[in-house]
């Protein structure tokens, strides 16, 4: 087998935390008799939905319980079979009151009578079946899936882009997926390919994941067996660096395309998706059930069985951590998402979104909070950062309230990957100097775009500007 | 349960401030003792004196400050450490303790400790000393009697390799190299120096831009500019042994002196430095430039240290004209 394409672009700067993949070899497990699941109506960067179920309603797997009614909202269906017992106000893991539905389980799984595989006829078909599928980013941005694959016409990708890359910490629930489901992802790809009719695609993983492409070139070339053509989807291996999986340094190794900021994939022409927002693609044109379990890693030294678990979505942390084996230790700190980016949580009664991909319990060995020292201006952060900013600068710039320095320093270009606070040996809180810093910004752009439209409106009206 | 919520990231890399100080104190302890070997117990005396006031002066500014203590991060143990490679043996040691109080108190500690000091302490310390007492910072001895002779000798006041050029009892290039020759304590030793030097680059704890741009401008400067030149050289440039004689002074030049120390460990300093690696070249290049206008023309054996003090000084212009656009916002020609 001819060895895969490695990429051709680098990008600067990047860290390598230890990988901690302890869970990849593990098969994924199907979580079943959660007795309660809480669905939030907001699991997507968009509006939230219109809730359309009240307590004492019965139901199904996939039963449509919010509705999208609102442009870049997607549809939330119920994970279990049951009855809703509860539509209220919680707090969501970034802190939001968001509307949630709670549903009791009955325990019997059954699904709903109107999922069925859904006929797909025109690129129209096709992204009105994404979207009620209820699909999302689920690589953990949550974008909706139906807009990204909608593009203006005059945008149209030219390239697909898989990313395979998974290169946060601990995470390997990708990793199971492609293990365990190629097939579902070959399909899914082809799927969008057809449809938005892209030329290309190319498949990038991390060269510590052989396996990986060794199941992608596999599939592909039973591909080729059955059909006689190839389909146009290359693997290329990928140095092993984070942030190789974040959307604008995938596209610059595979392609050479850079992102501008402020800009999407979209604006050179690259559609970048997960493999298990494909793979979901790929099993939903065959069964028709909506999204309603996700797959996630649990790890972490307070964990009895660390491993990969196959959830129903708005089951509830505490319950998860429970039935995939419970906890050896005192948890000391509970992260949903990764190490690098995920957020602590202070409860843990929330129930999952579509996007979670990791839930990690920290023992004391992992917890650690070293206090923060003054910057030696040793330039590692500066080193590290993918996007080539100067986070020390940034940070100094937060702390002085200067928005005129921050701007200077192009802070709203920071993806809040972590890799300057993980190199810092001051171990300066620079990503969240750096969040606080994009907030102060923000308000400042706004109290100067409404001074402005104060000052058109009073020069409208003839009276001279204010003082 | 009680759990920590702290922001993301939530694993971190291993360095910290005082594992890097540490890493660039054991980088220092070849060229120091090197220079113990050289000029006896008097050198080890004055090194310990100069640590130990750095650390007593560190301790002490925190605490009428009143803030916290800082001396377990080791900085203050590097700074003693340089300060006393860039002493002459035969200094007294009171001179010692007063050099360690203005590179601790006032060049550090005034400015708000660690981090903040605009100049390298060290560096700043020993032109103070320079200028305050320049007798005692320039009579150089090449070994001190006995080497357990306790006693600030009668230095039999010799001159550096620097003005010895032309000299005919001029020290070898080898024995530049390997350090017998007078100056400071910690200087001479080129070879102990080297090693030093390649411990911080595989420990990543430096990069080597500086050192690189700030070597090379010197050497080309002198090789093209120097008292004998390509320009006005008699030799005959068609043989090795006429471009030996042109690389002579070059080497030489750059042998001497306290160029290697100051390029690999004082240019180098983070606090004073500029960020990027553009800035870095041009900081380094900026180091040579000054060096050689100071060693050629200005007539004193300062070169190194003025030349760093003053890019220190122009440290935070360089590091605003160097800021580098973020990923992705040249125009990319990408086929799109
Ligand atoms: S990594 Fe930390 S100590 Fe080093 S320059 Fe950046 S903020 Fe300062
Ligand atoms: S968090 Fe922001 S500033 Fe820090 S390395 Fe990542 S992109 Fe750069």
């Amino acid at each position: 087998m001819p060895l895969p394409l490695r990429s051709l672009h680098a990008f600067a700067g990047g860290v390598h935390p230890l990988g901690n993949k302890n869970t990849d070899v593990l098969p994924s497990i199907h979580l079943h008799g959660f007795k309660e699941v809480e669905l939030l109506m907001q699991q997507h960067i968009g509006p939230p939905c219109t809730c359309v179920v009240k307590p004492g309603d019965h139901v199904d797997v996939g039963t449509l319980v919010g509705r999208a009614d609102k442009p870049m909202s997607v549809p939330i269906h119920s994970s279990i079979s049951g009855t809703v017992k509860e539509v209220h106000y919680v707090v969501s893991a970034n802190g939001a009151p968001v509307e949630a539905v709670r549903i009791e389980s009955d325990f019997n799984h059954t699904i709903n009578p109107f999922c069925k595989p859904p006929k797909v006829e025109s690129f129209e078909d096709f992204v009105q079946m994404i979207r009620d599928s209820g699909l999302v980013g689920l690589g953990g941005a949550a974008f909706p899936t139906y807009i990204k694959i909608n593009p203006p016409k005059n945008k149209m990708p030219d390239t697909l882009i898989v990313n395979a890359a998974e290169c946060e910490p601990y995470i390997t629930a990708d990793y199971r997926q492609i293990c365990e489901h190629p097939d579902d992802i070959i399909d899914g790809i082809l799927e969008v390919m057809k449809w938005l009719e892209i030329p290309k695609t190319i498949i990038g993983v991390e060269d510590n994941k052989p396996l990986v492409t060794r199941i992608f070139s596999h599939e592909i070339k039973k591909r080729i067996y059955k059909t006689g053509k190839h389909p146009d989807i290359e693997v290329r291996t990928l140095k092993t660096i984070y942030p190789q999986g974040a959307e604008k340094m995938l596209i610059y190794t595979l392609t050479g395309r850079k992102v501008p900021p402020g800009k999407l994939p979209i604006d050179v022409h690259t559609l970048v998706m997960n493999v298990s927002t494909l793979r979901f693609i790929g099993l939903y044109l065959k069964e028709g059930i909506p999204l309603t379990r996700k797959r996630m890693t649990l790890d972490g030294s307070a964990l009895n069985t660390p491993g990969n678990f196959i959830v129903p979505i708005g089951a509830r942390i505490q319950d998860i951590i429970e039935a995939a084996g419970g906890t050896r230790e005192e948890p000391k700190k509970i992260i949903m998402g990764g190490a690098m980016m995920g957020v602590a949580l202070d409860r843990i009664d929330h129930g999952i979104i579509k996007a979670n991909n990791a839930i990690l319990v920290f023992g004391s060995e992992e917890t650690t909070l070293p206090p923060e020292s003054p910057c030696i201006r040793c330039a590692r952060c500066v080193n590290s950062c993918p996007m080539d900013l100067i986070p020390c600068g940034i940070d100094k710039a937060t702390r002085l309230r200067d928005t005129e320095m921050l701007e200077k320093y192009h802070v709203m270009d920071c993806i809040e990957c972590g890799c300057c606070t993980y190199a810092c040996p001051s171990k300066r809180f620079l990503t969240q100097s750096i969040k606080n810093g994009k907030v102060m910004v923000r308000a400042e752009r706004a109290r100067i775009k409404k001074e402005q439209e104060l000052l058109a409106a009073s020069q409208q009206k003839g009276g001279s500007s204010p003082s | 349960m009680k759990l920590q919520v702290s922001h993301s990231p939530h694993v971190r890399d291993k360095a910290t401030t005082q594992s890097i100080m540490l890493d660039v104190i054991i980088a220092l302890l070849p060229a120091t003792i090197a220079g113990w070997y050289y000029f006896g117990i008097r050198a080890v005396l004055v090194t310990m004196v100069s640590v130990a006031s750095c650390v007593i002066f560190e301790y002490l500014s925190r605490r009428v400050m009143k803030r916290n203590n800082t001396i377990s991060d080791l900085s203050a143990v590097v700074t003693g450490l340089l300060l006393a490679m860039n002493l002459p043996v035969s200094i007294p040691i009171y001179m010692v303790v007063i050099g360690a109080a203005f590179a601790i108190v006032v060049v550090k500690q005034m400015f708000g400790g660690i981090g903040n000091n605009f100049v390298n302490p060290a560096i700043a310390a020993r032109i103070f000393l320079v200028i305050a007492f320049p007798k005692a910072m320039t009579s150089w001895v090449v070994r001190v009697g006995e080497w357990y002779s306790l006693k600030s000798v009668d230095a039999v006041s010799s001159a550096t390799p620097l003005t010895q050029i032309k000299a005919p009892d001029a020290p070898s290039l080898w024995k530049l190299f390997i350090g017998d020759k007078a100056g400071c304590i910690g200087e001479v030793c080129i070879l102990a120096l080297l090693i030093g030097a390649v411990y911080l680059m595989v420990r990543h704890v430096i990069r080597p831009w500086i050192p690189m741009a700030y070597i090379g401008t010197f050497f080309l400067l002198v090789f093209f500019f120097g008292h004998s030149n390509v320009f006005n050289f008699s030799g005959d440039l068609l043989t090795s042994q006429g471009w030996a004689d042109l690389f002579h002074e070059s080497l030489y030049m750059l042998l001497s002196g306290g160029l290697i120390l100051g390029a690999f460990f004082m240019a180098t300093d983070y606090v004073t430095s500029p960020l990027t690696t553009k800035g870095k070249l041009l900081f380094g290049m900026g180091c040579g430039i000054l060096t050689f206008l100071i060693r050629y023309y200005g007539n004193m054996a300062e070169g190194v240290s003025f030349s760093i003090i003053l890019m220190n000084i122009l440290t935070p212009h360089i590091d605003d004209w160097t800021m580098g656009k973020p990923f992705g916002e040249v125009k990319e020609n990408a086929k799109v």
